[in-house]
């Protein structure tokens, strides 16, 4: 009998050290399958940071510029109209010209002035606006430079030097202002407040945040609203039958629809029977809360849901009403599972492209939205359009406008893990 | 709480009702250019649009990228801002389009010819610079062949390009292009392989005879992995020829102009694909691309008129135009100017005579 029991336990602490190593393995699928996700995101990352670190800084070239009231055409620098047809590249060119000497060829002249942007001449009457003191003066200034200039100014040093849009006169040019400090990267604002732009150098997305958060908002107040009232009927006073058990599997089924078919309910149903306008956030907002309808819906009946019968049976048995027993106590328990809902859902929205298409806000918009019924594009379209423009600059253009994507997903996500780690109870 | 909880719920409740009214109730009036259409056209109708609201100090045209059928679709949908005014084309208008543009009231169409795009067939600046001609790659890129003998056509069997030409490097056929949505794609196909198989008299003889059997031979692309449909995004198409320096990608002059650092232009029938060559048209690959503007829309959304003069001055698609730097190529100085005359004095289209 000792025996027999001796050998139990040493079956026992064979096959213990089986069950150790089964269960090592075991984990370590896990972390390899966790580690293969985080290498992806790394490899994303390092991908669009390596290439978009540059969109936040832009080259700027230092020109002492001269406010010659014959070049400029003013003769009073306080009328407004005068001030508006100036001829403000005049200047710009001039002071080229007073650094490098004036060219004689066209072709040369032409290069010598692609080396400013042309937002320049538009700085120079801003300037000139704010002090009118300026005219016939001369000062400093450091003026945004060409893409051109830009794309081969950031690409010196690493080895493959862009040149081809370079001629051996321009790099002539920038090796003179180089050598004098004359050229340097600077910190890009436009970049966070301009619009699009077909010049990468002056490019933003300034206009498609703004256009976003127009569109999110709209959003944001039809869907949570009726997406919760949809979950509350459906889940405190909806009786259980064939009906509700439609509606449900439709809700689920609408939740994994492609996003497009719901820009083409848009195209047909807003706009070529509603006759909304093409391309305004309103109509964007309207279509994109169809799409994300299905999702708030089922996250708040999930949320409702969770609370514990028994608070319903407390307040039933001192006699609240259903709908007081609904607005008194369901909805505030269940408030923090539908606002992360709601958010994860409007991180959905932020990201969606593809409706949009069929409604014209993938468009090129470079006035910034200032109303809900204002031509206005989003920032994944703005990043779409910019992934199939030909310049070279807008490259890095693109990446900078996903990291400015990628940080507003993180904000919202994040924001939906606080408020469930702060207001959630557990029962 | 209690309380705020409630009135903040009916106050949602409320404001999603007032948008929902909002949404009744929208002007029908419009005070910015609506352009739709061709994505080839696209980055110069915004260059023109972003000067032309720069120097109005007014609002900047919006332009949607479409594609040209799309936007012709949307063009010829009627009269009236809640319609685009203008459509841009990198193809003529089809005869169904326009009769499409009549039924449904848009009576008034001014055809403005903007410039020429080249289409390229590049590869990896890694490797020699290739020489084809269009007969190379009609016999590269055709479904079907002629055989050897006779006028009647086999299942494309050349591997390689040597198989092809045997002056051609021996390396696999791989020619990355557009889908068949795209407009270059379109013309891709019209030009250069028709081109190459009009080099066949049998079968240009067929175009006489049997139009949709003579298409059907010149314009059908191999489907066994030789052309590979990659999308309309030129962009990806550089950026995989700069990893496949075998491979030959189809796209516009434009994206080889930016990319020059990393791909290189074929040279067809002994022509390289140059700005100079495409503009006197001696490249062969070369398109003309257009504007379309609804006549009945001048006056009555502003700044059309003006955005036509804008487009049709030399400062913007003249030889030394802000355009041409973009990689528009522009016509001959007459062509210019009859065109801009056309746009200055609304001369509107005939018919549909002459359109395929």
């Amino acid at each position: 009998m000792t025996e027999r029991k001796a050998s139990t336990a040493e079956i026992i602490r064979a096959s213990l050290k089986r069950r150790y190593r089964a269960e090592r393995r075991f984990r370590l699928y896990g972390i390899a399958a966790v580690s293969f996700g985080l290498l992806a995101v790394l490899l994303l990352l390092t991908d669009i940071i390596g290439k978009g670190h540059g969109a936040f800084r832009q080259t700027y070239v230092q020109l002492r510029v001269h406010y010659d009231p014959d070049v400029l055409g003013i003769a009073s620098a306080t009328d407004p109209a005068a001030l508006a047809l100036g001829d403000y590249e005049a200047v710009v060119r001039q002071a080229l010209h007073q650094r490098f000497g004036a060219p004689v060829e066209r072709a040369e002249r032409r290069e010598l002035s692609a080396l400013i942007s042309n937002a320049a001449g538009y700085e120079l009457q801003d300037r000139l606006r704010a002090n009118p003191a300026l005219l016939g003066a001369s000062e400093t200034l450091w003026l945004l430079a060409d893409d051109d200039i830009d794309a081969w100014f950031k690409s010196r040093g690493g080895g493959a030097e862009f040149t081809s849009r370079m001629s051996e006169r321009k790099l002539a040019w920038v090796d003179s202002l180089l050598e004098k400090g004359e050229i340097a990267l600077r910190f890009n604002l436009d970049f966070f407040t301009r619009g699009d732009s077909r010049e990468p150098e002056q490019a933003g997305i300034g206009g498609a945040v703004k256009g976003s958060l127009l569109t999110l908002a709209i959003t944001l107040l039809l869907s949570f609203p009726i997406g919760v009232a949809a979950a509350i009927y459906l889940e405190e006073f909806a009786p259980q039958n064939r009906w509700t058990d439609f509606i449900e599997v439709n809700i689920n089924n609408l939740a994994a629809v492609p996003s497009v078919i719901f820009g083409l309910l848009g195209l047909a149903v807003f706009i070529n029977f509603f006759h909304m306008p093409r391309s305004a956030p309103v109509l964007g907002g309207v279509v994109l809360a169809l799409v994300t309808l299905p999702t708030v819906i089922i996250s708040s009946r999930a949320a409702i849901k969770s609370v514990p019968p028994s608070i319903r049976e407390a307040a039933l048995g001192v006699g609240a009403s259903r709908m007081q027993v609904v607005l008194g106590h369901v909805l505030p328990l269940a408030m923090p599972g539908m606002l992360t809902g709601a958010i994860l859902g409007m991180a959905r929205a932020l990201g969606e492209t593809a409706p949009l298409l069929m409604i014209g806000m993938v468009a090129f918009i470079v006035d910034i939205p200032h109303g809900f019924t204002d031509p206005a594009t989003v920032l994944p379209v703005q990043i779409f359009l910019w992934a199939d423009s030909p310049e070279r600059a807008f490259v890095e253009k693109t990446s900078g406008a996903i990291m400015v994507l990628l940080a507003f997903l993180t904000l919202m996500n994040a924001l939906a893990v606080v408020l469930r780690k702060r207001l959630e109870r557990r029962w | 709480m209690k309380a705020t909880l409630r009135s903040s719920i009916c106050g949602l409740g409320v404001g999603a009702a007032l948008a929902l009214v909002g949404t009744g109730a929208f002007a029908q009036s419009r005070d910015t250019i609506s352009m739709v259409g061709s994505s080839t056209v696209y980055p110069f109708a915004t260059v023109v649009a972003e000067r032309f609201g720069k120097a109005n100090n007014g609002a900047t045209p919006k332009v949607e990228s479409t594609g040209t059928g799309g936007g012709m679709k949307l063009f010829c949908g009627g009269v009236g801002t809640g319609h685009p005014d203008i459509a841009n084309a990198s193809r003529q208008i089809k005869k169904a389009e326009f009769d499409a543009c009549q039924a449904n009231g848009v009576k008034d169409i001014i055809e403005i010819q903007i410039g020429f795009d080249g289409i390229v067939l590049a590869k990896s600046i890694k490797g020699a610079p290739l020489q084809l001609t269009t007969k190379d790659i009609y016999l590269a890129l055709a479904k079907g062949i002629p055989a050897k003998y006779g006028p009647k056509l086999v299942p494309n069997p050349n591997k390689t390009w040597k198989d092809v030409n045997p002056s051609l490097p021996d390396t696999k056929i791989e020619v990355l292009g557009p889908p068949p949505t795209s407009g270059t794609r379109d013309a891709f196909v019209e030009l250069a392989m028709e081109s190459g198989c009009n080099s066949f008299e049998w079968i240009k003889d067929l175009k006489k005879v049997n139009e949709v059997e003579y298409a059907n031979i010149c314009h059908t692309l191999r489907e066994d992995g030789a052309f590979v449909e990659a999308g309309e995004n030129d962009n990806l198409i550089v950026q995989k020829l700069a990893a496949n320096p075998n491979a030959l990608g189809v796209f516009g002059f434009s994206y080889l102009e930016q990319n020059s650092d990393k791909v290189q232009g074929a040279a067809i029938n002994g022509v390289a694909p140059t700005f100079d060559n495409i503009a006197n048209k001696s490249y062969p690959v070369s398109r003309p691309l257009f504007i379309y503007v609804k006549k009945a829309h001048i006056g009555v959304v502003p700044g059309i008129e003006g955005y036509l003069a804008e487009f049709t001055s030399e400062k913007a698609w003249g030889e030394d135009g802000y355009l041409a730097e973009k990689g528009l190529i522009p016509m001959p100085a007459p062509l210019r100017a009859t065109m801009a005359a056309k746009a200055a004095n609304k001369v509107t289209m005939g018919g549909s005579a002459g359109l395929k």
